[in-house]
Parts: C-alpha cells; sequence; structure tokens
C-alpha cells in the first residue's frame, strides 16, 4: 500500500480475489453449468455442468466467508438451479432439447409474461406509494372476466379492455378506500379483495354463462405482424408474430420507469412510500396519490388479466389467473420493486413457464415441479441470498393526517 | 368471546405507549376489547345482507336461497323434522357441516395462532396440503404398523409437515427478517406444485391401480389408518372423530396463549415486539415456534381430512383446494380466539357445505351459491378492515379519557 512499486500488480491481484468479483464469477458459472447441456452445445452427460457448479459453490462459499454474503449466496443458488436444470435437460434427447430450445421458445416466454408484467406494473405503482398490494391477483381475475365479457358484449376488444380496466379500477378503489382512509391493515384487505373478485367472477361467470359457454368467436386483441408468416429467420420465429398488448407491456415498462424516476408525478408517489411525512409537509397530497397510485394498479393488473382471456385464450375458466398475481407479486420483490427489475423477473418466470409446457411433453413429472421455480426463487430472494430486496420504507403502513 | 383477554385473569402483555398498536395483532387486541362480540356478528349479519342483495339482484329470492341454505346445512335437524326422509338428509347434512367444521377450526386456529404473533399465516392452504400429503404417504403405504399406531402415526406426520412447511417462513422470518406473507404465499404455491408432482401420472405418490388408467389420483389410505366415524356411514363420508380432536384442539390453543409461559410470550410479542424484547423475551425463537404451532395445526388439518374422509386426493383436489383461505376469514372473524374460531368455523362450516353439495334449491343452483360464499368470505374479511376504524374511534376516545385528569396543574400559583 505504501509503495507505489508492485502496487499495479497487487491491484491487479487484489481485484482478482475481491470477494465480490469472485461470487459473481460464481453466478456466471452456475448459468454456464445449465448452458454447457443445452443447444447448441448439448453436452449429453453432466460431468462438465457438474464441475462447473462445484466451481462455482466454491467461489461462492470463498466469496461468502470474505464478506460478500449475498453474491457468494447467490453464486450458490445459481450453481444448485444450474446444475438441476442440466441434468434435466441431459435427460431429454438431442432432437427434443432443439425442438424446445427454439426461437419460438422467445416468443412463448413473452406470452407468459406479459400477464406478470402488467400486473407487476400495477404491483409497483402501488407499492411505490406506500400501499402493499396482496389483491393483484383479484384485481387481474376481474379484468379477465369483464374484459372477455365486455368483448363479447360489444363485440370489440378495444371495450373489452376498457371495460376490464374499469373493472379492475373499481375493485382496486376498495382497497385503496380501506387501505387509505380507513387504515386497515393492508394485507386483510387485500386477501379480502381477491376473495371477492373470485366470488364476483365466478358468480357472474355462472349467471351469466352458465358455468361454462363462453361464446366462441369473441373480438380479439390482434396480433403484431412484423415478418411474414413463412419466413423462418430467428426474428420472424420469435417476434413475428406477437400479441398487440405484449408490445404494449414492454412499453409500458419503460413508460413507469421514466415515470417513476424521471418525473415530478414519479418523485411524488416514491416520497408517499418513503416517507409519507415528509411528502405532506412539502405539499404533496398523500392520499390523492395513493389513490391515485393503487387505482392505476388495479386497471394494469386488470389489463394482464384481460390479455390473458381476450388477447391469449379468447375465453374463461372459472379462477382463470390461477395464481399468476401472485407470481406478479413475486415479480416485484424479486425485482426490487423497480419497473426493468420486475420485468426482468417476469420474463425469468415466463421462461420457466414456457420450458416446462415445453418439457411437458417430454418428461412430465419433472416439467410439473418446474412450475414451483418461480416461488422458490422469490423465496431465496426474500431470504437474501440473491441480492437484497429493499421494499419503500413506508409500505404497509397506514399514513394518518395530522 | 373477551375471555381470553379478560384483564383478571392471567399475566397481561405490556401496553404500547402510543394508542396505536405497531402490528396487525396488536391492532386486533384492541379491536377485540373495543367491539366485543357484537362487532364480529355484526360484521357477518351485514355480509349476509350484501350477499342477500347480490341475490336479490341477479333475480333469485334471497330469503329462498338462504333458507335452503340452511337447509342444505342441514340446520333444520335441530327442528327434529318428522318426516323421517327429511330427518335423514338433515342428520347427513348436519354431519357434513360438522365435518368441514372440524378442518375449519383446526386452520382457523392455525391463522389465529400466528396472528397473536403478531404474524399473518396465509399459508395456511399449503400447510394443510403438506399435512395431507404426509398423511396420504404414510396412510397408503406403512402398512406394517396395526390399526391405533397407523393413525397417530400419520396424523402425527401430518402435524410435523405443516410445522415444518410453517416453520420455514418463521425462520425466514427471525433470520433475515423477510416478511412472513410473502413467503408463506411462495410455500403455497411451492405445496401447490409439489401435491401437483406427487398425484400426477407417474408421480411418487399415484395410486398403482390409478396408472395404467392415467388418473392423476393417489392411492387410497388403508383401513387401519382410517380415523374411526363415529356418526353416519364410513363409505358415505361419516363424522369421524377428529371431530374431538378439533375441539380439544380449541381447548389446548385457550390453554397455551392463556396458560402457559410460551403463550405469555407469544402474545407479547405480537402485541409489540419492541417491548417484549425489552421485557427479555426472544423474539424471533417465539417467530419460529409461534409459526410452527401454527402450522402445525394446519398440517392437523389436512391429515385429519385425509384419513377422516377423503382416503384419496388427485392433483385436480390439489389445485381445488381453498380451505386454508377460509381459515384467515375464520380467525378474523373469531377474533383470533378460541371461542369465536369455534364459532366462525360452524358458521363457515354451514355455508360452505350448504352452498356446495348439501344445496337442493329451485330458487339458486349450487354452482352459483358456492361463489357466494367466496363473496361472503370476502366481504367479512373485508369489513374486519372496517372494524379497525372502530377501533381508531375508541382508541382516540380512551386517550383522551386518559389525559383528562393529567393537563389541570395547579393554575393557581402557577400566577404570581
Amino acid at each position: 500500500m505504501s509503495t507505489y512499486a508492485g502496487g499495479v500488480d497487487r491491484v491487479m491481484r487484489s481485484r482478482l480475489l475481491d470477494p465480490r468479483s469472485l461470487g459473481t464469477l460464481g453466478i456466471l458459472l452456475g448459468i454456464l453449468a445449465f448452458i454447457l447441456a443445452i443447444p447448441p452445445l448439448t453436452q449429453r452427460s453432466v460431468t462438465w455442468s457438474l464441475v462447473c457448479g462445484i466451481l462455482a459453490v466454491l467461489f461462492g462459499i470463498v466469496a461468502a466467508s470474505r464478506g460478500a454474503r449475498r453474491v457468494g449466496g447467490g453464486a450458490i443458488a445459481a450453481a444448485v438451479i444450474g446444475v438441476s436444470l442440466a441434468e434435466l435437460a441431459t435427460r431429454s434427447s438431442t432432437g427434443n432439447l432443439d425442438q424446445v430450445f427454439t426461437a419460438s421458445l422467445i416468443a412463448s416466454m413473452l406470452v407468459f409474461a406479459t400477464p406478470l408484467t402488467f400486473a407487476a406494473l400495477g404491483g409497483i405503482f402501488s407499492e411505490r406509494s406506500g400501499v402493499v398490494n396482496i389483491g393483484l391477483e383479484g384485481m387481474m381475475l376481474m379484468g379477465s372476466f369483464w374484459g372477455i365479457w365486455g368483448a363479447d358484449k360489444t363485440g370489440s376488444w378495444v371495450w373489452g379492455i376498457f371495460i376490464a380496466m374499469a373493472s379492475g379500477g373499481l375493485l382496486a378503489l376498495v382497497l385503496a378506500f380501506f387501505a387509505i382512509h380507513l387504515r386497515a391493515d393492508q394485507i386483510v384487505v387485500g386477501v379480502a379483495i381477491n376473495f371477492l373478485a373470485l366470488g364476483i367472477t365466478g358468480y357472474g361467470f355462472v349467471q351469466i354463462y352458465h358455468g361454462n359457454n363462453v361464446p366462441t368467436g369473441i373480438s380479439q386483441i390482434p396480433n403484431i405482424n412484423l415478418a411474414k408468416d413463412s419466413s423462418h429467420s430467428f426474428f420472424a420465429q420469435a417476434f413475428g408474430q406477437l400479441n398487440l398488448l405484449i408490445w404494449v407491456g414492454i412499453l409500458f415498462v419503460v413508460l413507469t420507469h421514466i415515470v417513476l424516476f424521471k418525473t415530478p408525478i414519479g418523485l411524488r408517489i416514491r416520497a408517499c412510500g418513503e416517507h409519507p411525512r415528509a411528502a405532506d409537509t412539502v405539499g404533496i397530497n398523500v392520499y390523492l396519490v395513493r389513490y391515485a397510485a393503487v387505482t392505476l394498479s388495479g386497471m394494469l393488473a386488470a389489463m394482464g388479466g384481460a390479455y390473458l382471456t381476450v388477447g391469449y385464450l379468447n375465453t374463461f375458466n372459472e379462477n382463470v389467473t390461477a395464481g399468476r398475481g401472485f407470481i406478479a407479486l413475486a415479480a416485484v420483490i424479486f425485482g426490487n420493486w423497480r419497473p426493468f427489475g420486475a420485468w426482468g423477473a417476469a420474463l425469468l418466470f415466463g421462461f420457466s413457464t414456457a420450458l416446462a409446457f415445453r418439457l411437458n411433453v417430454y418428461s412430465d413429472q419433472a416439467a410439473t415441479l418446474f412450475q414451483a421455480l418461480p416461488y422458490v426463487l422469490t423465496l431465496i430472494a426474500v431470504a437474501g441470498v440473491i441480492g437484497r430486496t429493499i421494499p419503500p420504507a413506508a409500505d404497509g403502513r397506514p399514513y394518518k393526517k395530522q | 368471546m373477551s375471555e381470553p383477554l379478560a384483564p383478571s385473569k392471567g399475566p397481561q402483555p405490556p401496553e404500547p405507549e402510543d394508542g396505536e398498536p405497531t402490528t396487525a395483532a396488536g391492532r386486533m387486541a384492541v379491536a377485540q376489547r373495543a367491539g366485543g362480540v357484537i362487532v364480529p356478528v355484526i360484521t357477518a349479519l351485514v355480509a349476509f345482507l350484501i350477499g342477500g342483495l347480490i341475490v336479490l339482484g341477479t333475480g333469485h329470492d334471497p330469503i329462498q336461497a338462504y333458507w335452503d341454505i340452511i337447509k342444505g346445512a342441514g340446520l333444520n335437524w335441530f327442528a327434529h323434522p318428522t318426516n323421517t326422509d327429511v330427518a335423514t338428509t338433515s342428520a347427513y347434512n348436519f354431519s357434513q357441516t360438522l365435518l368441514q367444521t372440524t378442518s375449519l377450526v383446526l386452520v382457523g386456529l392455525a391463522v389465529a395462532f400466528a396472528f397473536r404473533c403478531g404474524l399473518f399465516n396465509i399459508g395456511g392452504n399449503g400447510q394443510y396440503l403438506m399435512g395431507l400429503f404426509v398423511a396420504n404417504w404414510i396412510g397408503v403405504s406403512w402398512v406394517h404398523l396395526n390399526r391405533p399406531s397407523h393413525v397417530l402415526v400419520a396424523v402425527a406426520g401430518a402435524a410435523a409437515a405443516g410445522a415444518a412447511w410453517a416453520g420455514i417462513a418463521g425462520f425466514l422470518k427471525a433470520a433475515v427478517g423477510a416478511h412472513e406473507v410473502i413467503s408463506t404465499i411462495m410455500l403455497n404455491w411451492i405445496a401447490y406444485w409439489i401435491g401437483s408432482y406427487l398425484f400426477q401420472q407417474g408421480g411418487p405418490l399415484q395410486g398403482p391401480e390409478n396408472k395404467p388408467l392415467d388418473v392423476p389420483i393417489s392411492g387410497k389410505v388403508v383401513e387401519g389408518a382410517r380415523i374411526p366415524v363415529f356418526w353416519g356411514n364410513p363409505e358415505l363420508q361419516g363424522l369421524h372423530v377428529g371431530f374431538f380432536v378439533a375441539i380439544g384442539a380449541l381447548v389446548v390453543f385457550w390453554l397455551i396463549l392463556n396458560r402457559t409461559t410460551l403463550g405469555y410470550e407469544v402474545r407479547a410479542v405480537g402485541y409489540n415486539p419492541d417491548a417484549a424484547a425489552y421485557g427479555g423475551i426472544k423474539v424471533r425463537t417465539n417467530y419460529i415456534r409461534a409459526m410452527a404451532i401454527s402450522g402445525a395445526f394446519a398440517g392437523l388439518a389436512g391429515g385429519m381430512d385425509m384419513l377422516g374422509y377423503l382416503y384419496k386426493y388427485g392433483t385436480l383436489d390439489v389445485q381445488a383446494s381453498s380451505i386454508g383461505f377460509l381459515g384467515i376469514a375464520v380467525a378474523l372473524l373469531g377474533r383470533n380466539t378460541a371461542v369465536g374460531v369455534g364459532l366462525a368455523a360452524f358458521l363457515f362450516g354451514g355455508l360452505v357445505y350448504g352452498t356446495t353439495q348439501g344445496l337442493q334449491s329451485g330458487v339458486i343452483n349450487p354452482s352459483l351459491a358456492g361463489h357466494l360464499t367466496e363473496l361472503i368470505e370476502g366481504l367479512v374479511v373485508l369489513f374486519v378492515g372496517a372494524d379497525l376504524l372502530i377501533l381508531a374511534v375508541w382508541n382516540s376516545r380512551r386517550r383522551l379519557k386518559r389525559k383528562r385528569p393529567t393537563p389541570v396543574p395547579e393554575p393557581a400559583e402557577a400566577t404570581p
């Protein structure tokens, strides 16, 4: 340290042995363990993946023992997940893998990620303003039922989406009223919202459609044709025939980021979530901001639900969202309450679902367990192993005006 | 229903300095004293009223619908019907209501116990499922055990599985401060997929007889592992003696909370963790213990359902199961007290059975009425939030009362 001579060498060495970079290296090795087993490399034995995994665990342990506990833990987690995925991949034949890992996997990843993206963006608005939104699932469900109902009755998917957003927004207003004005426990109210949505949509479904016969041929959200149908290029297969709302979802991620972090409105929302009293002192109407954020959250979640029925399935079943709202909640946490983070998480979860659906054809049993991956990853994330998740400081705390 | 927190009995957790307790459980505790038994009753009545309005608004007769639901729950059995057919049906329906009540008492206690420690256990369903899986595994495969021990081992295994599953959330809360709501939600879904994995075609717990048929249903619990039925025909889902276990669990719940050091610590942590820590109580240990006990109740529910009347389970059952979520409504309506949970469980047990299998109505069909249950459930939980408004009013009134004597400092001496 004291002499300049040999300093460069020492810096080089210390940077290489810096626990954080060791941990990062471990994470990369863990991912490599998985990549080795899938096309185009397609290792047929799990040996090399295992070697990578063991190295990653070692790096992780060293990193963790030298102070970089989170990165180190991340390396260990990446190694375990990477090796188990690789093991899965080596079990199915090369031909199958070639069929699974094609460009259209990206398309189906986006299909599965889109409802999550919308709902997660909604969750971010709500939680950034200081209201925990456990009711995302319910709001999504409202959107999926009333969306298809609207598209059916008006004959236009545009109205379907608007009606979906109105229904989700209304349910969100209930949450907002109880959470903000009555200062009720936000989690309790969120649970109630989910029950209510299940009841309302189920009741409506039986009352209106007698529990099964949603008419076919309801106006559907169109796909955007960016490539000729006959084209077999990577781009055409991955992005050529995506639904309009998929692109809207990506646009909304960017918009949400800009609104939250680059505009005065976003600053106000975040101020209400971090320190409502301070926000109140500088003249921000905390109640108004929270009402707006929660309502917007319901509308966005409902849009995700509408995509599911009006855009993708083109029908409705009882409890059609099947926990996607909770995966969205997981994405919010996993993405550290940031739009791009949540989108990344939604893509990861969408990827795991898409992969599970495709692996399904070849190895049924493993595919089922695979569906639990988003939840396991989130559990690991809240445990603080991979990075640290920091919720807004006043998230979940009712605010009382003085 | 204010018995467990009546001031004269047992040690009391410390009161917080500020009128507003920090945890949900703390708020609930005050709400309990504020509203007593009246508020839950009003809550339920309002929920049923709104449910009735929805039924009316959709073109059905609400009074007839509710009357049919009451008959569906078998409550007309108490009226000693003279018609033997009616008597038989109502007796059967009533036994089914009690069967539902049995599980609801236990899942309700699971949520309530965690609540008393300031933890919101949304994971009752996951813990229930884990208990159910273990009970099925032991009940189907450990055939070398003789009758009483087989039942006991399976039930104990179920409770342990539930405790372990909830214990994960408790441990994460204690070790790294992970919010138990998030972790229990995640654990619910992990249990859901584990169940789908276990019972699916080729899954480890799929019944060997179902494999060639490609039916994703578990094997059937052997005779020796079944809980004896004391009312009704075992072939037709009679009421099993687990009902008395549930009643016993209510007593155990009350005893643990109000007559043991453990219960005192749990309540103290639930009321105000900082004050409890200051008083020398290990808050983290209590989080883990409370969650484990809570999960044991839910696991017990799953185990007894499996060994008492279900005997087998399929992936579709896993995906449709929601009884653990009903436990939240039961606990909240029952104010997290033993008696309250018992009564609320009976109410919801009747509602669940009376609106589904038991319902024979020309006015409202079971698939519609089943969703009415969900609506009422949602409204009940929602209005528990509104209870807290009453609590806020109560709180400010109490604070005023307390302050009034003090702010009158000798006025004569202040002026020269």
